[in-house]
């Protein structure tokens, strides 16, 4: 049934009215509250203690100890016999399509190293083409590089790391300019300036955009870039492990093309890491805004390899996902519709917290809303609260919205909600990793030629994003990481192939043995989401 | 464990898929029916949100000569319908450096000179899933006008269905990301705003503060962040 499909119970028709009046404000204590009670990260529910592996100890999701403590798919001594030969030898291994993949390709080809890019879907296929919002950057005149630090550690609780996060604030004005002059277009002023937006957790308005369809004006540009740039481009073809060379170090990975099912093994001086994130494990089972591949198959590998992890236990639960039409499960609804004026109601038509507070606090604002029996039932039974645009246009002029909002207001139109005059109802959305692999500024990992950069890396947002920080971070950190792992490897001691093995793998998997005696533990990486035929899945 | 829901209380429909009938529930999108009776979807899937293009689709229903186009992921299955996924469609791709060409205009035809030779069938803006109208933005691109075409273009997913049914064999999507990045590149100008904050951080402008805050202690780290 699609919304106005005719359903008794369809909460697209009894919309309450709507009060407009303030909601009541959160002063300094409360937030902790609202937080400890409600935010997932908090709760004590679907947690475990991992046993294995150099994280031993730390408290994390049931679902991140699920892949983190697994077995190989290289199940069998044939899987993990090397070969004479690899399939490629290269300086810089790049595994993930995505903003800082891509990114990092790009530069690492300029700076002349031998480069393989290696996704397993279609480059491009990743989160970053499905950023709405925009990007922050610190260009308005009474703004700073130095606010937009402030800003992000504060927004991130106080723990981001303060080198990742001057990095961040200090390299972004190059990224962006580099885009621009791609021929990426940002969204302009009348005076022919990037226009600058509001997002939650700022002091400033600092968003570039390019209407909501921010990412894929950026990877369209970037994907051609890539394609056309020499670089060698393995597309479905998943890494499914590490290889480790001498002293521990990293020494390339195997793939598993989607299609041959073939392993093909490749020998690189550096490896890095651009793998995303992992949304689609449906951590906690909330619907997720993020892409296909979102499995976490980087943090995986890279643990068993041995390098460690920063911030686990911590995930970005976006406030306003789609929770009805339920076949747009988890899709994501731009915080910019807030900035712009966008209001929360529960299902009296109340609002009931201010809407541009971080995000964090907004999505326990809405899960205590309907813990509370102030949310509005679906059909299926789950609850939401009202997201209404229309305040935007009554603010802002008739046909703000669909001038501003444009991919927003033709989705949502594509399963009959106009959201331009019918609130949309939304619940929170599982949307980004704040954690991640440990990392410095350099990019580097505690394993030797392993790299990192994007959402797998872990640190600089703390235990909370702002809008706009993670976009910006694949291309600061592609960029910089791309180039720098090129440049080390060109200097790494050469090491043979005969020194290159699967060993560390046995080694994880004989600790597996002793802690968990005789325990079925699942494979991972992941690499898919499975939505067929498992026994709990209503679509099978 | 989370799930796509079968909606409540939907009936069972006949649909085809590739060619195979099946039945499913209402209220599944192409890509949840796929799922549904089984099938492994990898080329096809991209980002389940309708922006990266990857599940391009056509399908028909009975009685009706219309081909239709979908994007699988957004669109819900129909009574008797029957729908293919065209996971990936393959065009020409210039190769060029936006920066660097003499003339972005001229180029154009340099680069795709089949774009001048569109015979108006309108195929192109029929079959495009996102609604633009490619046939228009094809002309305006030939004409110069570039600036529309940036306007006209804003959310094609580069899906490729265009090509597959151009008569004049071009790949509009191409085109206009073309015409797109000759634009920004090229006929608008820097952005000023951007320009000034370069040069500061340039200068080093920004140095000193955040070198002095990321040697901060902890607690007073915290203390100078804490307001707005």
């Amino acid at each position: 049934m699609t919304a106005s499909g005719g359903l008794s119970s369809n909460p697209y028709d009894h919309v309450p009215s709507l009060d407009p009046s303030d909601p009541p404000k959160i002063e300094g204590s409360e937030r902790q509250n609202l937080l400890s009670r409600y935010y997932p990260d908090y709760r004590p529910e679907h947690k475990s203690t991992l046993r294995v592996g150099c994280n031993k100890g730390d408290v994390v999701p049931d679902e991140i100890s699920q892949i983190l403590e697994s077995r190989s798919l290289l199940e069998t001594k044939v899987d993990r016999m090397v070969p004479k030969e690899p399939d490629a030898d290269v300086d810089l291994l790049i595994i993930g399509g995505g903003g800082a993949g891509m990114t990092a390709a790009l530069f690492a080809q300029e700076s002349g190293a031998k480069v393989l890019l290696a996704t397993k879907l279609r480059v491009g296929d990743s989160n970053t083409v499905m950023a709405e919002g925009g990007i922050q950057v610190a260009l308005g005149g009474d703004d700073s590089p130095v606010n937009h630090f402030k800003d992000a550690y504060r927004g991130g609780h106080f723990v981001g790391k303060p080198d990742l996060l001057s990095v961040l604030v200090k390299e972004g004005p190059d990224v962006i300019g580099w885009l621009v002059r791609k021929g990426v277009l940002f969204d302009r002023d009348s005076s022919g300036n990037l226009s600058l937006r509001k997002g939650g957790g700022t002091s400033r308005p600092r968003l570039i955009s390019a209407k909501d369809y921010t990412g894929l004006e950026i990877v369209r540009v970037l994907k051609e870039d890539l394609l056309n740039s020499g670089v060698a481009i393995w597309e479905f073809a998943p890494a499914v492990e590490l290889l480790q060379g001498p002293e521990g170090s990293c020494a390339g990975a195997v793939f598993r093309d989607v299609d041959s099912g073939k392993l093909k093994w490749v020998k690189a001086k550096s490896v890095l890491l651009a793998t995303g994130g992992t949304g689609r494990l449906h951590i906690g089972s909330f619907a997720t805004s993020n892409h296909f591949g979102a499995t976490g198959d980087g943090l995986v590998m890279a643990y068993r390899l041995g390098a460690g992890l920063i911030n686990m236990d911590s995930f970005q639960y976006h406030p306003t996902g789609v929770i009805y039409p339920s076949e747009m499960a988890g899709m994501l609804i731009t915080e910019a519709v807030r900035g712009a004026g966008a209001r929360l109601y529960n299902k009296s038509g109340k609002r009931f917290v201010p809407e541009l507070e971080t995000r964090d606090v907004v999505a326990a604002a809405i899960i205590r809303e309907c813990e509370e029996g102030r949310g509005v039932r679906t059909p299926a039974g789950h609850f939401g609260v009202y997201l209404d645009l229309a305040s935007i246009d009554r603010d802002m002029g008739e046909g703000t919205v669909s001038k501003r909002f444009p991919n927003i207001v033709k989705l949502m139109g594509k399963h009959q909600v106009d959201c331009t005059v019918q609130p949309i109802l939304v619940y929170p959305t599982l949307h980004y990793q704040n954690g991640g692999v440990t990392t410095d500024t350099m990019g580097h990992t505690s394993v030797p030629h392993l790299y990192v950069a994007g959402e797998v890396s872990g640190g600089v947002h703390g235990k909370n994003r702002l809008m706009g920080n993670s976009l910006l971070e694949v291309f600061v950190y592609g960029r910089r990481v791309g180039m720098i792992a090129s440049e080390e490897a060109q200097k790494r001691n050469p090491f043979s192939w005969h020194e290159v093995s699967v060993t560390h793998v046995e080694r994880f998997e004989n600790e597996l043995e002793r802690e968990f005696p005789g325990t079925h533990l699942s494979e991972a990486p992941l690499l898919f989401p499975d939505y067929r035929n498992h026994p709990d899945n209503a679509l099978a | 464990m989370f799930r796509y829901e079968v909606p409540e209380g939907a009936q069972l429909i006949r649909v085809w898929i590739n060619g195979k009938e099946w039945q499913v529930p209402e209220g599944l999108t192409m890509v949840q029916a796929m799922w549904h009776t089984g099938h492994e979807v990898i080329h096809g899937i991209g980002c389940l949100g309708g922006v990266c293009g990857a599940c391009a689709a056509v399908y028909r229903m009975p009685g009706d000569f219309h081909l239709y186009n979908a994007l699988a992921c957004q669109t819900l299955v129909k009574a008797d319908m029957a729908f293919s996924l065209i996971a990936s469609f393959p065009s020409q791709r210039a190769n060029y450096n936006i920066e660097t060409l003499p003339d972005p205009k001229e180029g154009l035809f340099e680069l795709y000179p089949e774009s001048a030779t569109c015979r108006n069938c309108n195929a192109c803006t029929e079959v495009c899933p996102q609604g633009i109208d490619v046939r228009d933005s094809v002309w305006r691109a030939v004409f110069g006008d570039f600036k529309t075409v940036t306007e006209e273009t804003m959310s094609c997913v580069m899906c490729g269905l265009c090509v597959s049914r151009c008569i004049a064999e071009m790949a509009p999507h191409e085109i206009a990301l073309y015409a797109r990045r000759a634009y920004g590149a090229r006929e608008l100008p820097f952005p000023e705003n951007l320009k000034v904050r370069l040069e500061a951080v340039h200068a080093g402008s920004y140095d000193a503060d955040l070198d002095r805050l990321g040697g901060l202690d902890p607690n007073l780290l915290k203390k100078e962040c804490e307001t707005k």
